[in-house]
């Protein structure tokens, strides 16, 4: 703070100034994730920028060590509750990986489906957002209007809207119902139409293109030292893209591109991800057709260590009496042994690496959150920055509290 | 991801032999224990070497071996996983960590984006880095008492009440 009392030196020469430390967060209406900001500012200018996470941490690794296998599923669909299925198809793949389950044709078409679907509003809400806190409302409802029917899709598929809590070790809960396709297609023929007046209203809008044009840049070089993945990256050019690079479930199946950016400002990382949007929904259609085209067929591995025996045999059977009753009260014995798989979320590569002593207990399950990774370098993005680019970096970061802090 | 970073294990075990106590390949994914004392060698010479060119450092985690059925050695392990995002692989590095002096190099020179993963392992383990920058707790608060991912922390254990900080 500048003394009350004015010496004749400080009438001449420049006002004496300091730098002021602003208290942003932990939760402000303009951030979306509870996060807080310590930032020293230079007039509006940004000179330095602490970032406190951890305010949503609740022992994500330390509860999953304290139940079954199973039992670690619902936390994770509460790890990015934008994409909770992204989330449980992770953990199942870590999980089935040290099991070395294959599973069936029609659950691996089902998990890519309803993944998609995850992304698609998950991008839906970064952009839809985004907007929100940069004060345009008119395109925030129509992001959280095409939101809403992939959530009643959700809900058609899975029961539940956010938390799906769908994927299992071995498989899916359970097959979609029989109209599920054609009010998918449905629904996807709205999207479409609501993506457009997205675009109509946001994509050319002078206000929104002078926020978000060269503001957050850092170059690809420094974002991978970083651990930066997803579309962070893929906006400054690196096509980097577990989906293409390394594909799981049916992704080698499916016909899509890898948007990616030029400059890696903020606007390029809008771009990526309203692409993404239109390559999901592509991806979603595929599916169906797939599935359409396989036909009835189970959607849970046939193994005894993982899946529940059939109801029928259950009531009239020894053998799978005792097995349903170990099933419910142990679940899976997974082998020892240590593994890591990683997804491509929404925000960037999401991996489990899991650690198991042979036991019904995990012995570790260690969530790799981008969210984390993703946030560490804004510091470096926001260098000399002014306060109001803050906010779509931020935005566009997406910084998902629940995975972040777990 | 074609060898699944067999190659890079074996240019590991040319160059740096002496560092090397074990490697493994389970389930795809190339596995090798290195001497703590040296991890941060072996590292930067993954990174640099244009057969490996490991310029992501992908995670950092620990994991706490208190009473483990079958495990020998220090009672934690620092794991590492890198990926090279032009040759498409991916290496797991792990470092063994004594109870006590419970420390390990820090890696935050070869990427700063072992910070805040390398803060969360000394909040949630313990584990002390040297030579890191700014080594403070990350995810719990500065009040907290013991380290909640170590074994031998109760899940119920409950924490004292700490009044506003001014």
């Amino acid at each position: 703070m500048a003394s009350p009392s004015m010496r004749a030196s400080d009438a001449r020469g420049d006002l004496h100034s300091e730098n002021q430390i602003l208290n942003m967060g932990p939760s402000h209406p303009a951030t979306h994730g509870t996060v807080k900001f310590l930032i020293e500012l230079d007039g509006e200018n940004i000179v330095g920028l602490d970032i406190q996470v951890g305010y949503l941490h609740r022992g994500f690794e330390k509860e999953c060590e304290s139940g079954t296998w199973y039992q670690a599923i619902p936390y994770t669909d509460r790890l990015n509750y934008n994409s909770a299925i992204l989330a449980n198809i992770g953990y199942c793949l870590a999980v089935e990986k040290l099991l070395g389950i294959e599973t069936p044709d029609r659950s691996q078409w089902l998990r890519t489906m309803a993944g998609e679907l995850s992304r698609l509003g998950d991008h839906l809400t970064r952009c839809g957002a985004a907007c929100l806190e940069l004060q345009a409302m008119t395109p925030f409802l129509y992001g959280i209007e095409a939101r809403e029917l992939t959530w009643d899709l959700m809900e058609m598929l899975c029961g539940a809207r956010v938390t799906s809590n769908y994927v299992r070790i071995g498989g899916v809960k359970h097959d979609m119902v029989p109209d599920f396709p054609a009010r998918c297609r449905e629904n996807i023929v709205k999207i479409r139409g609501l993506l457009t007046d997205y675009d109509d209203v946001v994509t050319q809008n002078r206000i929104f293109v002078d926020r978000l044009r060269g503001t957050g840049m850092l170059a690809k070089e420094e974002l991978i030292r970083y651990g930066v993945t997803g579309p962070l990256l893929r906006a400054a050019g690196v096509p980097l893209d577990l989906r293409k690079d390394q594909p799981y479930l049916k992704y080698a199946e499916v016909d899509f591109d890898v948007p990616i950016g030029e400059v890696g400002d903020n606007y390029d990382r809008y771009l990526v991800c309203v692409e993404e949007m239109q390559q999901s929904l592509r991806i979603v259609e595929q599916c169906l057709e797939a599935l359409e085209k396989l036909g009835p067929g189970p959607v849970d591995v046939d193994d005894p260590r993982v899946r529940w025996p059939a109801k029928g045999r259950v009531f009239n059977a020894m053998e799978e009496l005792i097995q349903q009753f170990k099933a419910v009260t142990e679940g899976p014995m997974v082998p020892a042994g240590e593994a890591y798989h990683a997804v491509e979320s929404a925000n960037g590569e999401l991996g489990f690496y899991v650690v198991s002593d042979g036991s019904a207990q995990p012995w570790k399950v260690r969530c790799r959150p981008p969210s984390f990774l993703n946030l560490q370098p804004m510091p470096k993005m926001l260098q000399g920055a002014m306060l109001a680019d803050l906010i779509p970096t931020f935005d566009f970061i997406n910084m998902i509290g629940g995975e972040c802090d777990r | 991801m074609d060898d699944f970073g067999a190659s890079a294990l074996r240019r590991l075990l040319e160059a740096k032999r002496e560092a090397v106590l074990a490697t493994h390949a389970t389930h795809g994914d190339a596995t090798a224990w290195v001497e703590a004392a040296q991890v941060v060698d072996v590292l930067r010479l993954l990174r640099d070497d244009p057969a490996c060119r490991f310029d992501m450092l992908v995670d950092l985690c620990a994991v706490d071996y208190l009473r483990h059925p079958d495990h020998e050695g220090p009672r934690f392990e620092v794991v590492y996983h890198l990926l090279s995002t032009t040759l498409l692989q991916r290496v797991r590095i792990k470092a063994g960590v004594p109870e006590l002096p419970c420390q390990i190099d820090s890696c935050v020179e070869v990427w700063p984006a072992a910070n805040w993963m390398e803060r969360e392992v000394f909040d949630l383990y313990g584990i002390r880095f040297r030579n890191h920058p700014d080594l403070r707790r990350i995810l719990l608060y500065e009040e907290f008492e013991g380290h909640p991912l170590r074994k031998d922390y109760p899940k119920e254990r409950r924490q004292p009440l700490i009044g506003p900080r001014n």
